[in-house]
């Protein structure tokens, strides 16, 4: 999947759960969920399971401790991809 | 088997904010527990004014109790130690259909949507033990084991 979609797609993922709308707006590989989007851990989680909904993949304990970005997000989404 | 008094014990609370009195039902996938609100919690002197009825809050801290502390607990992996476990409570959605009045005693039922990285989430619903519904909504709270 090109970059760019799939960056598309988690941008609409993680918008709900976004509680700074300027941090949303500035979305960019560098993003922190937690920090520059102010998401909470327990909507971090919902993040995870709409990830794997979406894409059709499944994220392990591991992986879902790395998703703390958007960078780490795409590898993780990118290489469950490559691993179906 | 069920050991209701076991898993009461382990439960982070005490008096005068328990709401759980017993254990009567669990499954992978749901959970059962009662509680009967007694005629002197601290609360009825102030909800309402000469005219006690049991705070909508309380009848969440109680599904939440029973739904999400009482039944987290049994879902966490094999020799977890539930003393050093850090819980937090982070969404809920629920309508009340019923007033639930001192003396009462209500059933709580949840059944698990998903228990995922540390996120548990429930459908939850308390009767009254008429089984008139009094509340029903979702709820989710978080677990977290602290690793030594």
């Amino acid at each position: 999947m090109e970059k760019k979609l799939l960056l598309t797609k988690l941008k609409a993922i993680v918008a709900p759960y976004v509680q700074n709308p300027k941090g949303l707006e500035r979305l960019n590989e560098d993003t922190n969920f937690l920090r520059d989007l102010e998401i909470n851990s327990a909507n971090l989680v919902d993040v995870a399971l709409d990830v794997e909904d979406e894409f059709g993949i499944e994220i392990d304990n591991d992986s879902m401790e790395r998703m703390l970005t958007v960078k780490a997000s795409i590898e993780v989404i990118e290489a469950k991809l490559a691993a179906k | 088997m069920l050991d209701s008094a076991a898993l009461l014990q382990q439960l982070p609370y005490s008096k005068p904010f328990l709401f759980v009195d017993e254990i009567t039902a669990l499954t992978d996938t749901r959970i059962e527990g009662t509680y009967t609100f007694r005629k002197d919690e601290y609360f009825y002197n102030g909800h309402f004014k000469n005219h006690p009825v049991t705070p909508g809050v309380i009848l969440t801290e109680c599904m939440a109790q029973i739904g999400l502390v009482a039944y987290g607990i049994t879902l966490l992996p094999e020799g977890t130690d539930v003393a050093s476990l850090k819980i937090a409570f982070t969404s809920s959605q629920m309508n009340f259909y019923h007033p639930v009045y001192p003396g009462e005693t209500v059933k709580v039922k949840a059944t698990k949507q998903y228990f995922r990285f540390g996120k548990l989430q429930c459908d939850v619903a308390m009767y009254t033990e008429d089984e008139t519904l009094v509340a029903k909504g979702v709820l989710s709270g978080m677990f977290k084991i602290e690793c030594k």
